[in-house]
């Protein structure tokens, strides 16, 4: 009793079966098993870790090698390119959360640090946030500088989209190097930093905040670096056209999304956090 | 040569592409097909819940009489170790183990992986998931996370003993490399990082789907109770799961690279765990009980003959659960020295959810109300369910108040209440959906008589078990101990008696099933009558390995909210 199709409704993507998914979960099991056994000091972890990490780099490569060419192919209608946007968005909330428990971690700890029900903590915070005797980075150093490499990057990544939309692929490629480049910079500047911090990353629980924090978010800005940098070599394959460019869109949605979460980091952590303690170098 | 691709005109008719069924073991291993994947997920839910029932009957075997009788034999069996710390030991990773696997593995494999990925797109008219690639990575995820949990199992945990005894909630210090120096719990820990990931995976499928790809004339508040379910679980889901992700890394760098975060002498706070596992945990909780609504929904309405009472509250009334779910996670923390203000909002927030509850428990009798019911497995299982989970309920609102919870807490007053809401509330509305859509997945008919007899006595045996507990709590029987004094040994026993009695029923399915394929009875489209007015019994049984392709155009009545009815006129 159901009554006959839509003709004009395009039909929606059945995926061919694939491999990708079994060969991505056993890399995962064993980049998993391999870590256990390198952090419990097994002299086959660090193999097993190379050999799963690189699998799943693998698997990546080749699943959306795969997406792409079924784009290509035609199968990413407008009810196909509504359904993957709709998971971008979804995806980007999750990671939304997963920042959500880094900074619920140190605003629970950095305004909690006198509680004197968690005996041992006073003796080591002094009651104070940073703890007693933490040198801090300064933020409106090196961080001030980073923010706007990030927020120049998110604006460069938004001309760019602006470019292929009217046509202009040479303006588009180039904006859009500009935004990794400034990524590129973005992340020098983080890892100098964390070379040279004056606070430890082990036994202190600013450093495990600040360290955690700030280095999952580098290792999104990683992550958007190589989403990016995939776009500008499929937009020099000749890829995208000025209607249709799911991919690079994603791309520059998870760009946003990193420059955002920076945001409220250098506010929190870097700004609000630091505030009062000694700054290494500086006589205040 | 680079050459700019125009897609404008290039829509691939998808008729044209399909390939004959694939066979072989690369139909599973490969698949892209949303009842395949329903069919693996079931079968794993089926053939983890029956470990994960081993390890609760030798919990209480155990338990059956003071001493310990049983433990020093398994932990000798499985670890080479007989003795009396090594059996405590096992004791310890035999109950933390059955609640992992109970409820990563058998439930939310079950009603998301299992019946959503069957259901859901029958349900709204879909030919398939949103992302059916990524549907099969969810499943071998799963796959890889539960062999993680079976590695745990022997590798060493606490000093000297295998397997990690920490409880599912994996609370430092007891989870630190203090308190389990042993790679045990880091592979627990990985192990819930896949799953969850599986999980997240999932999530944004069915939420894609079931926004994106309703038939014509589908609209939200014309789907089916059960896709709404899974929708409004799905972002559950979605949202409380990486705060759990978030929780584990910090155990694991607590573990292994030294950080602080649960670690007083560091600066940390072993309370800040808990809050985070909570913020996921209760969360938790609804998303394993949620789909479940959704499939008793159906199954109550299939059975009494009438469209469920109060649709548009029903819908309400799991959303309103679902946003309010993250609102209550320290009632599960009212014993940690939380301040007395904090306690009041959790008390008062946790018992507002008892309201939508209990919306949707008039709901289910007022369908019932004046309806033609007849008594088919299903149904059985579902007006079980709407006994027995009002009863679970109702001990979480005992609960809810903090003053009586300071003496309930870690007693088996708890462990009798989370029981009646799972074994007895999503189990049996497990067996509900399994009973009614049985027929639709394999084409198959099952010995109804023989299927009542699973009933009954999982009823009897499951109350069996779990009702003692309540008095058990009250008299102050703390859980996660492997010995009691005599004082609690009369409800031990007839608590036991039940869990063999539950064990039998279980037997009794597993023959229902076996009856039900050597028997190859073969069922109609629709095995249920009239009152069964979903999609799903629109196509043929077994389910066409395609389906949808052309998709249904739906018709309901436009001046009210109500599910649609497959085949109705649309109204004047």
């Amino acid at each position: 009793m159901t009554d006959a199709a839509i003709p004009d409704r395009p039909g929606f993507h059945l995926v061919e079966p694939s491999a990708w998914p079994i060969i991505g979960a056993f890399f995962a099991f064993l980049s998993a098993f391999g870590l256990i056994w390198f952090m419990h000091g097994a002299s086959f972890g660090p193999a097993l870790v190379a050999i799963g990490v690189a699998g799943i780099l693998f698997t990546m490569f080749g699943w959306w090698r795969d997406v792409v060419l079924e784009a290509q192919t035609g199968y990413h209608n407008v009810l196909v390119r509504h359904g993957l946007t709709i998971g971008m968005v979804l995806f980007i909330a999750s990671e939304v959360m997963f920042f959500v428990a880094w900074f619920w971690a140190f605003f629970w700890s950095a305004t909690n640090p006198g509680d004197h029900q968690v005996y041992g903590r006073l003796a080591f915070t002094g009651g104070l946030w940073p703890p007693k005797g933490t040198s801090v980075l300064d933020p409106l150093k090196l961080p001030l500088m980073n923010t706007f490499v990030l927020l120049t990057s998110s604006a460069a990544v938004n001309v760019a989209h602006d470019e292929l939309r009217h046509g202009d692929r040479q303006k588009f490629k180039n904006f859009l190097a500009l935004a990794i480049a400034l990524g590129v910079l973005f992340v020098i500047t983080q890892a100098y930093e964390y070379i040279h911090a004056p606070f430890p990353f082990k036994n202190s629980i600013y450093g495990a905040t600040f360290f955690m924090a700030t280095g999952f978010h580098g290792a999104h800005v990683i992550i958007g670096v190589i989403f990016l940098f995939v776009c500008l070599s499929r937009a020099w394959m000749g890829q995208f056209t000025p209607r249709h460019h799911v991919g690079f869109q994603f791309a520059a949605w998870y760009w946003h999304f990193v420059d955002v979460v920076w945001l409220f980091l250098f506010s929190c952590i870097y700004i609000w956090g630091s505030w009062g303690a000694s700054i290494e170098g500086v006589t205040r | 040569m680079a050459s700019v691709t125009d897609l404008s005109h290039h829509d691939v008719e998808a008729h044209h592409e399909h390939h004959d069924l694939p066979t072989g073991w690369r139909r599973y291993l490969y698949s892209t097909n949303h009842k395949d994947i329903g069919t693996l997920y079931l079968i794993f839910a089926i053939c983890a819940g029956l470990i994960g029932m081993i390890l609760s009957i030798a919990i209480r075997a155990e338990l059956m009489e003071p001493g310990m009788h049983v433990f020093p034999l398994i932990s000798k069996i499985m670890s080479g170790d007989g003795s009396a710390d090594a059996a405590k030991n096992m004791y310890n990773v035999f109950f933390s183990s059955h609640a992992l696997i109970m409820i990563f593995f058998m439930v939310m494999p079950a009603m998301m992986g299992g019946f959503g990925n069957w259901m859901v797109p029958l349900l709204i008219g879909a030919p398939d998931m949103a992302f059916p690639r990524l549907n099969n990575l969810s499943f071998w995820l799963l796959v890889a996370s539960f062999t993680l949990v079976m590695c745990s199992l022997f590798v060493e945990g606490s000093p000297g003993m295998h397997g990690f005894g920490g409880g599912w909630v994996l609370y430092p210090p007891f989870s630190s490399d203090v308190g389990t120096p042993g790679p045990a719990a880091d592979f627990v820990i990985l192990s819930m990082h896949l799953a969850g990931a599986s999980s997240i995976i999932g999530s944004i499928n069915f939420i894609a789907t079931i926004i994106n790809m309703r038939a014509p004339g589908m609209t939200m508040f014309r789907m089916p109770l059960f896709a709404w379910s899974v929708l409004i679980t799905a972002f559950l889901l979605l949202l409380a799961l990486p705060v759990l992700a978030g929780a584990l890394t910090m155990l694991l760098t607590d573990r292994n690279f030294h950080t602080t975060f649960f670690e007083p002498a560091g600066g940390g706070d072993p309370i800040l765990f808990q809050h985070l596992f909570w913020f996921f945990g209760h969360p938790e909780v609804y998303i394993l009980i949620i789909p479940g609504f959704g499939i008793i929904s159906q199954v109550v309405a299939t059975f009494s003959k009438k469209p469920i009472f109060g649709y548009v509250g029903m819908v309400y009334a799991m959303l309103a659960i679902a946003f309010l779910g993250f609102a209550v996670w320290a009632h599960h923390m009212f014993t940690t020295g939380m301040s007395l203000n904090a306690q009041r909002y959790f008390v008062f927030a946790t018992m507002v959810i008892a309201v939508p509850t209990g919306v949707k428990v008039f709901s289910w009798l007022a369908t019932m109300w004046g309806g033609s019911i007849s008594l088919r497995p299903p149904m059985l299982w579902a007006i079980g369910f709407v006994f027995v989970f009002t009863v679970g309920g109702v001990t979480g609102v005992v609960l809810a108040n903090a003053a009586i919870d300071r003496y309930l807490h870690d007693t088996y007053y708890v462990v009798a209440h989370f029981h009646y809401v799972m074994s007895l509330g999503a189990v049996f509305s497990i067996f509900a959906g399994f009973y009614y859509w049985f027929p639709k997945m394999t084409g198959y008919l099952y010995d109804e008589r023989l299927a009542k007899w699973h009933f009954w006595v999982s009823f009897v045996g499951i109350n069996l078990t779990f009702f003692p507990m309540h008095f058990l709590g009250f008299q102050g029987m703390p859980r996660r101990v492997v010995d009691y004094t005599q004082a609690y040994a009369f409800w031990n026993f007839v608590s036991s008696i039940g869990a063999y009695i539950s064990g039998a029923g279980t037997l009794i399915f597993l023959y229902v099933v076996y009856e039900a394929f050597k028997a190859k009875r073969h069922a109609p489209a629709n095995p249920w009558g009239p009152g069964a007015t979903t999609l799903e019994w629109q196509v043929p049984s077994p389910a066409p390995f395609h389906t949808w392709e052309t998709p249904p155009q739906i018709f309901g009545d436009e001046h009210h909210h109500a599910p649609a009815i497959a085949g109705q006129g649309s109204a004047a």
